[in-house]
């Protein structure tokens, strides 16, 4: 048999890499890029920090500045750190840290582990049902927490579990675990199959297919999951206020509106400090992670 | 090694018959290539005998042991995936050991065994590195790589070289036949480029829609097609096919169509003779066809209009049409013709091929 070179019938199917940069070459002139790019970036930026700098500045003015309308409301002309100072003294504010931590740590890892079965079962394990079990399980997510709370509190009441950091721990999964479940079912869908056949021939597992192949590369599904589902915990007000209703057992959000605010006194400056600091644990877990958080909205695996 | 056994294997998917009524026997050390275009439950079959597809009916046999309800682990065999299935976040190193690690094999042993599989591939300096790191022939050679160092029963391919581009993927064909000389595993390879079954394999099996067209060595199913789809589907280019009428004209029979009137050479007479009156398909490749000299019989010479003259530098392929039908004649690059000429062809009357124009079988 000969082989005619470049005959069709044997020609090659080559594919040509290109780059996707095309076509955004207006950027490359700096006033286009100004208009184009900057200008909305910074907008964006003013709105999203303001509240941050009006927390910031609120909790540093002294209560006769934050009450004095002749001063300029943008400026502070005397900072202290008084407020600071009362909240970590004064108050259980260390207290409902932890217990914000604690909370949303166990919640998150809770629902991590069950999402990363419940998803790898319904994305690569066959059985009959399981898109539908997909489906019912992104439903569940689609359920306001605001209308789950009546049925779960009589759950927990029925636990025994009222006014304890476990009723928080259990029912929040009830929110994490769908969203994390739909999250990393897409994230193992971008996983090529013939990896796990492959490691199927070679001999793994199931379970050594999961922790050994699957695992390691959807490590940044897996962090964006446990992003959200630690931001969600920590930010949780609805189930906390119900919950819990002893102070020393209460998480930040609650708590801060619940023992800052008596009556129809605001204590604003403490209360912004409270909020402030509230806020770093989330602030720092992005900064780590951020990276990681884009690449598994934007990409998948690479080979 | 072992020979591998497929019995009256089918697999049914839901609505859809993938394959239907497979019999093989692939000898030890044998190079079985599976061939046909996509669908045609090439893949399948392979992905049966891994043990990654359910097996709907029949029986696989691997050595003397029936594998039917054996997971792939426990085959002994090596897959060999057409996106080479590296895993990512591993060294080739640790690429190549796994399947060794999971059977829990000591170190040293690992190490000596991958050891001989890189210096085989020439993969040595690049073992440290993760795949995205390498280029695409040096993936697959880690692929075979991976493969090697398992020393199983059966290598199985599934289109290995597809991904690769044309001249590399002539270079690894080449690599891979040297490889199964050196091994001598038996294997099982799937692909759809036809060149690609006829240079590796011993035998190739032809499938289509799921039915095995014909098995055999490569020259057989070149010279012997079975039907009509073996015929064109094996040679490049393909074999050009007529219609024609089958007559009878005293001891002589002749295929007649509007554009040509072929004698039919006396070794087939016989053969052909029942379908005297009747329609068939002349079959003759693009190779068996030139330019009519003194010496040939009339019987064998027709006329053609050129429509393209498409020059290879080794040969020049012309598309010509002959009354109703089109051929492709390959003629030496020494030939003068321009397009929209009339020229006279004539055929080898050994190499004609007649088939059935119902059934397509071979007559």
């Amino acid at each position: 048999m000969t082989t005619s070179p470049g005959h069709p019938a044997t020609g090659p199917a080559t594919g040509v890499a290109r780059d996707d940069s095309e076509g955004m070459d207006y950027l490359m002139s700096l006033p286009r890029r100004t208009v184009t790019v900057y200008l909305p970036l910074l907008c964006f930026l003013i709105v999203l920090l303001f509240p941050f700098y009006w927390m910031g500045l609120t909790s540093v003015k002294p209560n006769e500045e934050l009450i004095d309308r002749s001063l300029n409301p943008w400026w502070v002309v005397d900072p202290t750190i008084a407020h600071y100072f009362h909240l970590i003294v004064n108050t259980d504010y260390p207290l409902w840290m932890w217990n914000t931590m604690v909370v949303a740590v166990s919640a998150t890892l809770l629902s991590i582990v069950a999402s990363v079965m419940a998803a790898y079962a319904i994305v690569r394990i066959r059985y009959s049902g399981s898109r539908w079990v997909g489906g019912m399980i992104f439903m569940a997510y689609l359920v306001p927490p605001s209308i789950l709370f009546i049925p779960l509190a009589l759950v927990v009441f029925q636990y025994g579990l009222f006014d304890s950091p476990m009723a928080l721990i259990l029912t929040y999964p009830t929110i994490l675990i769908p969203f994390s479940t739909w999250l990393l079912m897409g994230y193992f869908k971008s996983i090529p199959y013939e990896l796990e056949e492959c490691a199927l021939i070679d001999g793994a597992s199931r379970w050594q297919i999961l922790t050994r192949i699957v695992l390691p590369l959807s490590v940044p599904g897996i962090i964006s999951a446990g992003i959200f589902a630690f931001t969600l915990c920590w930010n949780e007000f609805i189930y906390a206020l119900v919950f819990i209703s002893s102070s020393e057992n209460k998480t930040v959000p609650v708590a801060v509106l619940s023992e800052l605010v008596e009556g129809d006194i605001y204590h604003w400056g403490p209360l912004m400090a409270g909020a402030l600091l509230g806020s770093v644990p989330v602030c720092i877990v992005y900064s780590f992670f951020v990276e990681h958080y884009v690449s598994s909205m934007t990409g998948a695996v690479k080979e | 090694m072992a020979r591998v056994l497929l019995r009256n294997l089918n697999k049914h998917y839901e609505t859809f018959h993938a394959v239907k009524d497979v019999d093989l026997e692939i000898q030890d050390r044998e190079f079985v290539v599976l061939v046909g275009p996509s669908g045609c439950g090439k893949t399948t079959t392979l992905r049966m005998i891994a043990g990654l597809e359910a097996i709907t009916s029949g029986e696989i046999l691997i050595g003397d042991t029936v594998v039917n309800e054996m997971p792939p682990m426990d085959r002994d065999i090596a897959m060999v995936f057409q996106n080479y299935a590296l895993y990512p976040h591993m060294s080739v190193r640790d690429n190549m050991a796994f399947g060794l690690k999971m059977r829990k094999f000591e170190r040293a042993e690992i190490d000596r065994r991958v050891k001989i599989a890189s210096d085989i591939l020439g993969i040595e300096a690049l073992l440290h590195r993760k795949p995205r790191q390498l280029s695409g022939g040096q993936r697959q050679r880690v692929a075979l790589g991976r493969a090697i160092v398992r020393n199983p029963q059966v290598f199985l391919f599934d289109e290995p070289l597809s991904n690769l581009d044309a001249k590399l993927r002539v270079q690894m064909r080449v690599e891979l036949k040297k490889l199964h000389e050196r091994l001598g595993t038996t294997a099982v390879y799937v692909t759809h480029d036809q060149v690609e079954a006829m240079t590796l394999g011993d035998r190739v099996v032809v499938m289509k829609d799921g039915w095995v067209q014909q098995v055999g060595d490569p020259l057989e199913l070149y010279n012997n097609p079975a039907n009509k789809f073996v015929a064109g589907f094996i040679g490049s280019p393909g074999m050009n096919f007529a219609a024609v009428t089958i007559e009878r004209d005293g001891d002589a029979l002749w295929a007649a169509n509007p554009g040509m009137r072929v004698r039919v050479p006396d070794a087939i007479v016989t053969r052909l003779g029942p379908h005297s009156g009747r329609a068939a398909t002349l079959g003759i490749r693009p190779e068996d066809l030139h330019i009519a000299g003194p010496a040939d019989d009339a019987g064998h010479c027709f006329d053609a209009h050129v429509e393209v003259v498409e020059r290879l530098g080794s040969e020049i392929l012309l598309d010509v049409s002959v009354g109703p039908s089109s051929m492709v004649a390959s003629v030496p690059p020494t030939v003068r013709t321009k397009m929209h000429e009339t020229i006279r062809l004539a055929l080898d009357p050994e190499r004609l091929h007649f088939f059935d124009a119902e059934t397509e079988a071979a007559i």
